[in-house]
Protein backbone atom coordinates (compact mmCIF):
# COMPACT_ATOMS: atom_id res chain seq x y z
CA UNK A 1 0.00 0.00 0.00
CA UNK A 2 1.27 3.56 -0.57
CA UNK A 3 1.97 5.37 2.43
CA UNK A 4 3.20 8.39 0.28
CA UNK A 5 2.47 9.13 -3.19
CA UNK A 6 3.35 12.01 -5.10
CA UNK A 7 1.50 12.50 -8.74
CA UNK A 8 2.83 15.70 -11.30
CA UNK A 9 4.34 17.99 -8.62
CA UNK A 10 6.01 20.72 -10.20
CA UNK A 11 7.42 23.77 -8.61
CA UNK A 12 9.05 26.84 -10.07
CA UNK A 13 11.46 29.52 -8.43
CA UNK A 14 10.87 32.21 -10.91
CA UNK A 15 11.92 31.26 -14.31
CA UNK A 16 13.78 28.24 -12.85
CA UNK A 17 11.60 24.56 -12.87
CA UNK A 18 13.11 23.17 -10.03
CA UNK A 19 11.30 20.31 -9.64
CA UNK A 20 9.29 19.11 -12.97
CA UNK A 21 6.56 16.93 -13.57
CA UNK A 22 7.47 14.44 -10.40
CA UNK A 23 5.35 10.80 -9.76
CA UNK A 24 6.46 8.25 -7.74
CA UNK A 25 5.33 6.65 -4.68
CA UNK A 26 6.91 5.23 -0.87
CA UNK A 27 4.66 1.90 0.14
CA UNK A 28 4.69 1.33 3.96
CA UNK A 29 7.66 -0.68 5.56
CA UNK A 30 10.05 0.49 2.24
CA UNK A 31 13.49 2.25 2.79
CA UNK A 32 13.54 4.49 -0.15
CA UNK A 33 16.38 6.54 -1.96
CA UNK A 34 15.73 10.21 -3.33
CA UNK A 35 19.40 10.58 -5.70
CA UNK A 36 20.47 12.11 -8.36
CA UNK A 37 23.79 14.91 -9.11
CA UNK A 38 23.99 18.15 -6.79
CA UNK A 39 20.89 20.50 -7.62
CA UNK A 40 18.91 17.92 -9.32
CA UNK A 41 15.90 19.47 -7.39
CA UNK A 42 15.99 16.56 -4.27
CA UNK A 43 15.95 18.70 -1.32
CA UNK A 44 13.11 20.61 -2.61
CA UNK A 45 10.89 17.50 -3.19
CA UNK A 46 11.85 16.99 0.53
CA UNK A 47 10.38 20.44 1.25
CA UNK A 48 7.65 20.49 -1.01
CA UNK A 49 6.09 16.81 0.98
CA UNK A 50 6.79 18.49 4.27
CA UNK A 51 4.96 21.86 3.29
CA UNK A 52 7.76 24.32 3.66
CA UNK A 53 7.44 24.99 0.02
CA UNK A 54 4.09 24.36 -1.69
CA UNK A 55 3.61 22.67 -4.55
CA UNK A 56 2.38 24.87 -8.16
CA UNK A 57 0.97 21.78 -9.45
CA UNK A 58 0.89 18.35 -8.54
CA UNK A 59 -0.78 16.47 -5.70
CA UNK A 60 1.38 15.23 -2.58
CA UNK A 61 -1.25 12.07 -0.44
CA UNK A 62 0.25 11.13 2.79
CA UNK A 63 -1.83 7.17 3.32
CA UNK A 64 -4.19 8.30 1.10
CA UNK A 65 -5.71 11.93 2.08
CA UNK A 66 -4.07 15.14 0.45
CA UNK A 67 -1.29 17.18 2.62
CA UNK A 68 -0.84 19.50 -0.13
CA UNK A 69 -0.44 23.11 1.23
CA UNK A 70 -0.75 21.96 4.93
CA UNK A 71 1.42 23.89 7.35
CA UNK A 72 4.83 21.81 8.36
CA UNK A 73 3.78 21.87 11.81
CA UNK A 74 0.25 19.90 10.79
CA UNK A 75 2.33 17.58 8.18
CA UNK A 76 4.10 16.43 11.23
CA UNK A 77 1.20 16.07 13.10
CA UNK A 78 -0.29 13.54 10.65
CA UNK A 79 3.00 11.32 10.38
CA UNK A 80 5.77 12.82 8.46
CA UNK A 81 8.95 13.76 10.22
CA UNK A 82 12.47 15.30 8.76
CA UNK A 83 15.79 15.40 9.48
CA UNK A 84 17.55 18.75 7.20
CA UNK A 85 20.24 18.81 5.53
CA UNK A 86 22.04 21.41 7.14
CA UNK A 87 21.78 20.35 10.84
CA UNK A 88 19.48 22.35 12.20
CA UNK A 89 19.55 21.68 16.00
CA UNK A 90 18.33 24.07 18.88
CA UNK A 91 22.29 24.01 19.42
CA UNK A 92 22.15 26.24 22.40
CA UNK A 93 20.26 23.64 24.36
CA UNK A 94 20.57 20.39 25.79
CA UNK A 95 20.43 17.33 23.78
CA UNK A 96 17.45 16.29 26.13
CA UNK A 97 15.41 19.72 25.30
CA UNK A 98 16.07 18.80 21.52
CA UNK A 99 14.32 15.51 21.46
CA UNK A 100 11.61 16.75 23.69
CA UNK A 101 10.64 19.37 20.93
CA UNK A 102 9.66 16.80 19.01
CA UNK A 103 7.03 15.44 21.92
CA UNK A 104 5.58 18.53 21.19
CA UNK A 105 2.60 18.05 19.17
CA UNK A 106 1.69 15.01 20.98
CA UNK A 107 1.42 16.76 24.25
CA UNK A 108 -1.52 18.64 24.85
CA UNK A 109 -0.70 20.86 27.99
CA UNK A 110 -1.08 24.66 27.80
CA UNK A 111 -0.73 27.58 29.37
CA UNK A 112 -3.17 27.35 32.31
CA UNK A 113 -2.22 23.83 32.50
CA UNK A 114 1.52 24.84 33.52
CA UNK A 115 0.37 27.30 35.75
CA UNK A 116 -1.61 24.99 37.77
CA UNK A 117 0.23 21.80 37.58
CA UNK A 118 -2.14 19.45 38.01
CA UNK A 119 -1.68 15.76 38.03
CA UNK A 120 -2.11 14.99 34.55
CA UNK A 121 0.37 17.76 33.49
CA UNK A 122 3.13 16.22 35.04
CA UNK A 123 1.86 12.83 34.03
CA UNK A 124 2.41 14.16 30.60
CA UNK A 125 5.52 15.75 31.43
CA UNK A 126 7.08 12.89 32.78
CA UNK A 127 5.87 10.56 29.89
CA UNK A 128 7.71 13.01 26.76
CA UNK A 129 10.52 12.84 29.48
CA UNK A 130 10.95 9.14 29.44
CA UNK A 131 9.94 9.09 25.35
CA UNK A 132 12.65 11.56 24.98
CA UNK A 133 14.92 9.24 26.86
CA UNK A 134 13.89 6.29 25.06
CA UNK A 135 14.71 7.78 21.62
CA UNK A 136 18.05 9.02 22.74
CA UNK A 137 18.85 5.31 23.85
CA UNK A 138 18.14 4.32 20.59
CA UNK A 139 20.27 6.33 18.31
CA UNK A 140 23.14 5.89 20.85
CA UNK A 141 22.96 9.00 22.63
CA UNK A 142 21.20 8.86 26.09
CA UNK A 143 24.41 9.18 28.18
CA UNK A 144 24.91 12.84 26.24
CA UNK A 145 21.13 13.97 27.37
CA UNK A 146 22.61 16.46 29.48
CA UNK A 147 25.24 18.05 26.54
CA UNK A 148 24.46 21.11 24.98
CA UNK A 149 23.63 20.46 20.98
CA UNK A 150 26.45 22.38 20.00
CA UNK A 151 28.93 20.35 21.72
CA UNK A 152 28.19 16.99 19.86
CA UNK A 153 30.10 15.68 16.77
CA UNK A 154 28.94 16.56 13.38
CA UNK A 155 27.71 12.58 13.44
CA UNK A 156 26.07 12.67 16.93
CA UNK A 157 24.66 15.74 15.56
CA UNK A 158 22.94 14.13 12.37
CA UNK A 159 22.03 11.41 14.97
CA UNK A 160 20.51 13.78 17.62
CA UNK A 161 18.45 15.43 14.29
CA UNK A 162 16.97 11.65 13.76
CA UNK A 163 16.06 11.32 17.39
CA UNK A 164 14.17 14.25 17.66
CA UNK A 165 12.27 13.72 14.57
CA UNK A 166 11.28 10.24 16.04
CA UNK A 167 10.45 11.91 19.08
CA UNK A 168 7.35 12.79 16.96
CA UNK A 169 6.22 9.47 16.91
CA UNK A 170 6.25 9.49 12.86
CA UNK A 171 5.00 7.07 10.44
CA UNK A 172 7.52 8.16 7.53
CA UNK A 173 10.81 9.59 8.69
CA UNK A 174 12.69 11.80 6.01
CA UNK A 175 16.03 11.94 6.37
CA UNK A 176 18.43 14.65 4.42
CA UNK A 177 21.75 13.41 3.61
CA UNK A 178 21.89 11.70 7.27
CA UNK A 179 25.45 10.45 6.35
CA UNK A 180 26.70 13.92 5.38
CA UNK A 181 30.14 14.64 7.48
CA UNK A 182 29.76 11.05 9.07
CA UNK A 183 33.10 9.10 9.16
CA UNK A 184 33.35 5.66 7.72
CA UNK A 185 32.37 3.62 11.25
CA UNK A 186 29.63 6.29 11.61
CA UNK A 187 28.25 5.24 8.39
CA UNK A 188 28.00 1.90 9.29
CA UNK A 189 26.33 2.56 12.29
CA UNK A 190 23.71 4.31 10.36
CA UNK A 191 22.50 1.55 7.93
CA UNK A 192 22.72 -0.30 10.86
CA UNK A 193 19.81 2.21 12.73
CA UNK A 194 17.90 2.13 9.42
CA UNK A 195 17.23 -1.10 9.28
CA UNK A 196 16.43 -1.39 13.43
CA UNK A 197 14.03 2.01 11.85
CA UNK A 198 12.46 -0.65 9.41
CA UNK A 199 12.33 -3.44 11.91
CA UNK A 200 10.35 -0.43 14.40
CA UNK A 201 7.90 0.12 11.08
CA UNK A 202 9.11 3.10 10.58
CA UNK A 203 8.62 3.82 6.75
CA UNK A 204 12.32 5.52 6.01
CA UNK A 205 12.97 8.09 2.51
CA UNK A 206 16.35 9.27 2.12
CA UNK A 207 18.46 11.61 0.05
CA UNK A 208 22.09 10.34 0.30
CA UNK A 209 25.09 10.46 -2.12
CA UNK A 210 26.93 7.68 -0.13
CA UNK A 211 25.83 5.23 -2.75
CA UNK A 212 27.37 1.76 -0.40
CA UNK A 213 24.60 3.05 1.61
CA UNK A 214 22.24 4.00 -0.62
CA UNK A 215 22.75 0.17 -2.26
CA UNK A 216 22.53 -0.80 0.97
CA UNK A 217 20.09 0.04 3.08
CA UNK A 218 17.22 0.95 0.26
CA UNK A 219 14.47 -1.56 -1.44
CA UNK A 220 13.78 1.06 -4.14
CA UNK A 221 15.53 4.17 -5.48
CA UNK A 222 13.95 7.38 -7.56
CA UNK A 223 16.60 9.10 -9.76
CA UNK A 224 16.31 12.73 -10.75
CA UNK A 225 18.16 14.97 -12.76
CA UNK A 226 17.44 18.75 -13.71
CA UNK A 227 14.17 18.33 -11.68
CA UNK A 228 13.22 15.40 -13.53
CA UNK A 229 12.50 11.78 -12.71
CA UNK A 230 14.81 10.00 -14.69
CA UNK A 231 13.99 6.02 -13.06
CA UNK A 232 12.79 4.61 -10.67
CA UNK A 233 12.96 0.88 -9.04
CA UNK A 234 15.11 -1.53 -7.13
CA UNK A 235 18.71 -0.32 -6.43
CA UNK A 236 20.11 -3.37 -9.05
CA UNK A 237 17.68 -1.90 -12.16
CA UNK A 238 18.56 1.79 -11.52
CA UNK A 239 22.06 0.93 -10.96
CA UNK A 240 22.41 -0.36 -15.11
CA UNK A 241 19.89 2.08 -15.76
CA UNK A 242 21.96 4.44 -18.75
CA UNK A 243 20.50 7.15 -18.35
CA UNK A 244 21.36 7.26 -14.79
CA UNK A 245 24.75 6.36 -15.65
CA UNK A 246 24.84 8.92 -18.14
CA UNK A 247 23.65 11.33 -14.90
CA UNK A 248 26.27 10.18 -13.29
CA UNK A 249 29.58 9.72 -15.17
CA UNK A 250 28.34 12.05 -18.26
CA UNK A 251 27.26 10.97 -22.06
CA UNK A 252 29.86 7.53 -23.18
CA UNK A 253 32.12 9.23 -25.66
CA UNK A 254 31.88 6.62 -28.19
CA UNK A 255 28.09 7.82 -28.97
CA UNK A 256 29.11 11.17 -29.70
CA UNK B 1 15.82 23.53 48.09
CA UNK B 2 17.82 24.64 45.41
CA UNK B 3 20.18 27.83 45.73
CA UNK B 4 17.47 29.62 43.40
CA UNK B 5 14.66 29.10 45.58
CA UNK B 6 16.32 30.30 49.09
CA UNK B 7 17.72 33.41 47.30
CA UNK B 8 14.14 34.21 46.32
CA UNK B 9 12.83 33.78 49.90
CA UNK B 10 15.83 35.46 51.44
CA UNK B 11 15.25 38.63 48.43
CA UNK B 12 11.50 38.68 48.77
CA UNK B 13 11.88 38.66 53.00
CA UNK B 14 14.10 41.44 53.29
CA UNK B 15 11.61 43.50 50.60
CA UNK B 16 8.87 42.65 53.47
CA UNK B 17 10.97 43.74 55.98
CA UNK B 18 11.98 46.55 54.03
CA UNK B 19 9.09 49.42 55.95
CA UNK B 20 10.94 49.11 59.31
CA UNK B 21 14.48 51.11 57.95
CA UNK B 22 13.42 52.91 55.06
CA UNK B 23 11.75 56.10 54.38
CA UNK B 24 8.58 57.32 52.33
CA UNK B 25 10.91 58.07 49.22
CA UNK B 26 12.67 54.78 48.86
CA UNK B 27 9.69 53.10 49.73
CA UNK B 28 8.25 54.79 46.50
CA UNK B 29 11.55 53.83 44.48
CA UNK B 30 10.80 50.14 45.64
CA UNK B 31 6.97 50.53 44.46
CA UNK B 32 8.51 52.00 40.95
CA UNK B 33 10.91 49.33 40.73
CA UNK B 34 8.18 46.36 41.65
CA UNK B 35 6.15 47.57 38.90
CA UNK B 36 8.30 47.74 36.02
CA UNK B 37 9.40 44.30 37.36
CA UNK B 38 6.01 43.20 36.86
CA UNK B 39 6.23 44.74 33.27
CA UNK B 40 9.38 43.47 32.14
CA UNK B 41 8.69 39.77 33.30
CA UNK B 42 5.61 39.88 30.99
CA UNK B 43 8.02 41.50 28.06
CA UNK B 44 10.83 39.09 28.87
CA UNK B 45 8.06 36.22 27.67
CA UNK B 46 7.95 38.08 24.35
CA UNK B 47 10.95 39.17 24.01
CA UNK B 48 13.76 37.14 25.92
CA UNK B 49 11.61 33.41 25.60
CA UNK B 50 9.66 33.94 22.26
CA UNK B 51 12.96 36.10 20.82
CA UNK B 52 10.05 38.54 19.12
CA UNK B 53 11.30 42.21 19.13
CA UNK B 54 8.52 44.30 20.80
CA UNK B 55 9.22 47.74 21.50
CA UNK B 56 5.49 48.61 21.80
CA UNK B 57 4.68 46.77 25.21
CA UNK B 58 3.34 50.19 27.02
CA UNK B 59 0.65 49.72 24.73
CA UNK B 60 -0.79 46.68 26.43
CA UNK B 61 0.04 48.71 29.76
CA UNK B 62 -1.85 51.47 28.73
CA UNK B 63 -5.14 49.45 27.75
CA UNK B 64 -5.20 47.19 31.43
CA UNK B 65 -4.40 51.21 33.06
CA UNK B 66 -7.35 52.73 31.15
CA UNK B 67 -9.60 49.48 31.11
CA UNK B 68 -8.84 49.31 35.20
CA UNK B 69 -9.75 53.36 35.11
CA UNK B 70 -12.85 52.80 32.85
CA UNK B 71 -14.32 50.35 34.77
CA UNK B 72 -13.55 51.74 38.08
CA UNK B 73 -14.79 54.92 37.35
CA UNK B 74 -17.72 54.65 35.20
CA UNK B 75 -19.00 51.18 36.48
CA UNK B 76 -17.82 51.16 40.25
CA UNK B 77 -15.97 48.06 39.56
CA UNK B 78 -13.35 47.68 42.45
CA UNK B 79 -9.65 47.40 40.96
CA UNK B 80 -8.39 44.25 42.55
CA UNK B 81 -12.01 42.86 40.97
CA UNK B 82 -10.85 44.15 37.80
CA UNK B 83 -7.15 42.61 37.51
CA UNK B 84 -8.54 39.66 35.43
CA UNK B 85 -11.00 41.62 33.11
CA UNK B 86 -7.71 43.87 32.48
CA UNK B 87 -5.72 40.73 32.14
CA UNK B 88 -8.06 39.31 29.59
CA UNK B 89 -8.94 42.88 27.72
CA UNK B 90 -4.71 43.07 27.36
CA UNK B 91 -4.91 40.10 25.93
CA UNK B 92 -7.39 39.95 23.14
CA UNK B 93 -5.76 43.58 22.09
CA UNK B 94 -2.16 41.88 22.26
CA UNK B 95 -3.39 38.85 20.12
CA UNK B 96 -5.97 40.95 17.91
CA UNK B 97 -3.11 43.53 16.94
CA UNK B 98 -0.41 41.13 16.29
CA UNK B 99 -2.28 38.77 14.66
CA UNK B 100 -1.49 40.52 10.91
CA UNK B 101 2.18 41.49 11.98
CA UNK B 102 3.21 38.12 13.55
CA UNK B 103 5.06 36.78 10.77
CA UNK B 104 7.18 39.65 10.53
CA UNK B 105 10.82 39.32 11.81
CA UNK B 106 13.26 40.96 13.86
CA UNK B 107 13.54 44.43 12.88
CA UNK B 108 10.78 44.93 10.89
CA UNK B 109 8.62 43.40 13.54
CA UNK B 110 10.21 45.91 15.94
CA UNK B 111 8.98 48.68 13.81
CA UNK B 112 5.66 48.05 13.88
CA UNK B 113 5.15 47.55 17.86
CA UNK B 114 6.93 50.57 17.48
CA UNK B 115 3.97 52.17 16.06
CA UNK B 116 0.75 50.13 16.98
CA UNK B 117 2.17 51.79 20.80
CA UNK B 118 2.18 55.25 19.02
CA UNK B 119 -1.25 55.11 17.41
CA UNK B 120 -2.80 53.74 20.75
CA UNK B 121 -1.32 56.91 22.77
CA UNK B 122 -2.67 59.08 19.86
CA UNK B 123 -5.68 57.14 19.94
CA UNK B 124 -6.22 58.00 23.97
CA UNK B 125 -5.44 61.90 23.74
CA UNK B 126 -7.68 62.26 21.04
CA UNK B 127 -10.18 60.88 23.73
CA UNK B 128 -11.14 57.83 21.70
CA UNK B 129 -14.90 56.62 22.37
CA UNK B 130 -15.28 59.47 24.68
CA UNK B 131 -13.78 57.62 27.23
CA UNK B 132 -10.46 58.17 27.60
CA UNK B 133 -10.51 61.56 28.77
CA UNK B 134 -8.20 63.02 26.36
CA UNK B 135 -4.84 64.53 27.22
CA UNK B 136 -5.77 65.31 30.86
CA UNK B 137 -6.84 61.47 31.30
CA UNK B 138 -8.83 59.85 33.95
CA UNK B 139 -8.79 61.31 37.53
CA UNK B 140 -10.51 59.55 40.63
CA UNK B 141 -9.81 55.82 40.45
CA UNK B 142 -10.72 54.11 43.75
CA UNK B 143 -7.67 52.86 46.00
CA UNK B 144 -7.53 49.19 46.18
CA UNK B 145 -9.57 47.14 48.40
CA UNK B 146 -8.24 44.01 50.24
CA UNK B 147 -10.36 42.50 52.57
CA UNK B 148 -12.19 45.73 53.32
CA UNK B 149 -8.99 47.09 54.14
CA UNK B 150 -8.02 50.40 51.78
CA UNK B 151 -4.50 50.10 50.53
CA UNK B 152 -3.25 53.78 50.43
CA UNK B 153 0.45 54.26 51.98
CA UNK B 154 3.93 53.28 50.44
CA UNK B 155 4.16 50.29 52.22
CA UNK B 156 0.86 48.98 51.67
CA UNK B 157 1.57 49.33 48.07
CA UNK B 158 4.64 48.02 48.79
CA UNK B 159 2.81 44.56 49.70
CA UNK B 160 0.51 44.59 47.05
CA UNK B 161 3.34 45.22 44.31
CA UNK B 162 5.47 42.84 45.25
CA UNK B 163 3.17 40.39 46.43
CA UNK B 164 2.04 40.62 42.46
CA UNK B 165 6.04 40.09 41.48
CA UNK B 166 6.09 37.29 44.34
CA UNK B 167 3.05 34.90 42.09
CA UNK B 168 4.27 36.18 38.88
CA UNK B 169 7.31 34.77 39.11
CA UNK B 170 6.38 31.62 41.19
CA UNK B 171 4.05 31.03 37.49
CA UNK B 172 6.14 32.55 35.42
CA UNK B 173 8.86 29.47 36.93
CA UNK B 174 6.20 27.05 36.18
CA UNK B 175 5.76 28.42 32.51
CA UNK B 176 9.75 28.24 31.51
CA UNK B 177 9.73 24.81 32.70
CA UNK B 178 7.04 23.73 30.51
CA UNK B 179 5.62 22.60 27.46
CA UNK B 180 4.35 26.20 26.32
CA UNK B 181 7.99 27.64 28.25
CA UNK B 182 10.19 24.96 25.89
CA UNK B 183 8.52 25.79 22.69
CA UNK B 184 9.05 29.46 23.07
CA UNK B 185 12.59 28.28 23.52
CA UNK B 186 12.53 26.28 20.45
CA UNK B 187 10.90 29.05 17.90
CA UNK B 188 13.32 31.74 19.33
CA UNK B 189 16.70 29.20 18.66
CA UNK B 190 15.53 28.09 15.28
CA UNK B 191 12.04 28.86 14.06
CA UNK B 192 12.00 26.30 10.96
CA UNK B 193 13.74 24.33 12.92
CA UNK B 194 10.88 24.23 15.67
CA UNK B 195 7.85 24.19 12.94
CA UNK B 196 9.99 21.28 11.52
CA UNK B 197 9.26 19.15 14.98
CA UNK B 198 5.47 19.84 15.14
CA UNK B 199 5.59 22.94 16.64
CA UNK B 200 2.40 25.39 15.49
CA UNK B 201 5.13 28.09 15.80
CA UNK B 202 2.40 30.91 14.81
CA UNK B 203 -0.06 30.11 17.46
CA UNK B 204 2.95 30.08 20.08
CA UNK B 205 3.92 33.69 18.85
CA UNK B 206 0.56 34.76 19.47
CA UNK B 207 0.10 33.15 22.72
CA UNK B 208 3.37 35.03 23.90
CA UNK B 209 1.88 38.07 22.87
CA UNK B 210 -1.34 37.52 24.54
CA UNK B 211 0.46 36.40 28.02
CA UNK B 212 3.10 39.13 28.06
CA UNK B 213 0.17 41.80 27.13
CA UNK B 214 -2.01 40.16 29.72
CA UNK B 215 0.12 41.03 32.47
CA UNK B 216 1.24 44.21 31.51
CA UNK B 217 -2.47 44.65 31.43
CA UNK B 218 -2.50 43.59 35.00
CA UNK B 219 0.50 45.66 36.12
CA UNK B 220 -0.99 48.60 34.12
CA UNK B 221 -4.50 48.19 36.55
CA UNK B 222 -1.88 47.97 39.71
CA UNK B 223 -0.23 51.78 38.30
CA UNK B 224 -3.87 53.05 37.88
CA UNK B 225 -4.81 52.27 41.56
CA UNK B 226 -1.75 53.64 42.91
CA UNK B 227 -1.87 56.92 41.10
CA UNK B 228 -5.46 57.37 41.26
CA UNK B 229 -4.72 59.32 37.79
CA UNK B 230 -3.74 58.65 34.54
CA UNK B 231 -3.12 60.18 31.55
CA UNK B 232 -1.35 59.17 28.25
CA UNK B 233 1.97 60.89 29.06
CA UNK B 234 2.49 57.64 31.12
CA UNK B 235 2.47 55.53 28.19
CA UNK B 236 4.47 57.45 26.22
CA UNK B 237 7.59 55.47 23.35
CA UNK B 238 10.39 55.57 26.59
CA UNK B 239 8.27 53.56 28.76
CA UNK B 240 8.56 51.07 26.37
CA UNK B 241 12.61 51.53 25.77
CA UNK B 242 12.68 51.25 29.18
CA UNK B 243 10.91 47.87 29.91
CA UNK B 244 12.63 46.97 26.90
CA UNK B 245 16.29 47.88 28.16
CA UNK B 246 15.88 46.14 31.58
CA UNK B 247 15.17 42.91 29.67
CA UNK B 248 18.14 43.06 27.49
CA UNK B 249 20.40 44.14 30.49
CA UNK B 250 19.65 42.19 32.82
CA UNK B 251 19.67 39.14 30.84
CA UNK B 252 16.69 38.39 28.50
CA UNK B 253 15.02 35.00 28.70
CA UNK B 254 16.02 34.99 32.54
CA UNK B 255 13.79 35.91 35.38
CA UNK B 256 16.53 36.36 37.67
CA UNK B 257 18.16 38.96 35.55
CA UNK B 258 15.46 40.37 34.51
CA UNK B 259 14.14 41.32 37.97
CA UNK B 260 18.15 42.55 38.68
CA UNK B 261 17.54 44.81 35.31
CA UNK B 262 14.64 46.57 36.81
CA UNK B 263 16.51 47.41 40.34
CA UNK B 264 19.40 48.39 38.46
CA UNK B 265 17.40 50.93 35.50
CA UNK B 266 14.99 51.90 37.70
CA UNK B 267 16.65 51.68 40.91
CA UNK B 268 19.95 53.13 40.53
CA UNK B 269 19.33 56.30 39.01
CA UNK B 270 17.46 57.23 42.00
CA UNK B 271 20.48 56.13 44.18
CA UNK B 272 22.74 58.33 42.33
CA UNK B 273 20.20 60.96 42.76
CA UNK B 274 20.50 60.77 46.02
CA UNK B 275 24.12 60.07 47.05
CA UNK B 276 25.91 61.30 44.38
CA UNK B 277 24.85 64.79 45.28
CA UNK B 278 27.07 67.62 42.89
CA UNK B 279 26.91 64.91 40.06
CA UNK B 280 23.01 64.39 40.07
CA UNK B 281 22.73 66.15 36.77
CA UNK B 282 25.78 63.67 35.25
CA UNK B 283 23.13 60.73 36.23
CA UNK B 284 21.99 60.49 33.12
CA UNK B 285 25.30 60.21 31.64
CA UNK B 286 26.52 57.40 33.16
CA UNK B 287 23.63 56.28 33.07
CA UNK B 288 24.09 55.89 29.52
CA UNK B 289 27.74 55.15 29.55
CA UNK B 290 27.14 52.26 31.53
CA UNK B 291 24.91 50.82 28.75
CA UNK B 292 27.06 51.27 25.81
CA UNK B 293 29.80 49.50 27.97
CA UNK B 294 27.25 46.62 28.51
CA UNK B 295 26.22 46.01 24.94
CA UNK B 296 30.24 45.83 23.61
CA UNK B 297 31.38 43.58 26.39
CA UNK B 298 28.29 41.79 27.98
CA UNK B 299 26.09 41.48 24.71
CA UNK B 300 24.02 38.59 26.38
CA UNK B 301 23.08 40.56 29.65
CA UNK B 302 23.94 40.30 33.18
CA UNK B 303 22.34 37.25 33.89
CA UNK B 304 21.69 35.26 30.92
CA UNK B 305 19.53 32.16 30.91
CA UNK B 306 21.40 28.46 31.34
CA UNK B 307 19.35 25.90 29.63
CA UNK B 308 17.25 23.34 31.53
CA UNK B 309 19.10 20.11 32.89
CA UNK B 310 17.05 17.02 33.94
CA UNK B 311 17.96 14.80 36.56
CA UNK B 312 18.16 11.42 34.86
CA UNK B 313 17.89 8.69 37.44
CA UNK B 314 15.66 5.75 36.56
CA UNK B 315 13.31 7.68 38.92
CA UNK B 316 13.49 10.02 36.57
CA UNK B 317 12.06 13.08 38.75
CA UNK B 318 12.84 16.26 36.76
CA UNK B 319 14.81 18.83 37.89
CA UNK B 320 15.64 22.15 36.59
CA UNK B 321 18.52 24.31 36.89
Amino acid sequence: MNLLRVEGMTKRFGGLVAVNDVSFSVDEGEVVGLIGPNGAGKTTVFNLITGNYIPDQGQVLFDGASIKGLRTHKIVDAGIARTFQTIRLFQKMSVLENVLAGQHCRMTTGIFGAFLQSPKARAEEQAALDLALEELEFVGLRHEANNLASNLSYGNQRLLEIARALATKPRLLILDEPAGGMNHQETDALLELIRKLRDRGITVFLIEHDMSLVMQACDKLVVLEYGCKIAEGDPESVKNNPKVIEAYLGPDDDEE
Amino acid sequence: MNRTLISYLLSFALLAASPLVLNRFWLEVLNSVGLYAILALSLNVILGNAGLYNMGHAAFYAVGAYCAAILNTQLDIPILWSLPICGLVAAAAGALVCRPIIHLRGDYLLIVTVGVGEILRIALVNDIFGLTGGPNGIFGIDRPFLFGYKIRKPHEFLYLIWGFVAMTVFLFYRLRNSRFGRALDYLREDEVAAEGSGINTGRTKLMAFAIGAAWAGMAGALYASKMTIISPESFTFWESVLIFIIVIIGGSGNITGVLLGAFLIIGLPEFLRAYVGEFANARMWFFGLAMMIMMIFRTQGILPPGPRFFRLPKAGKEVSS
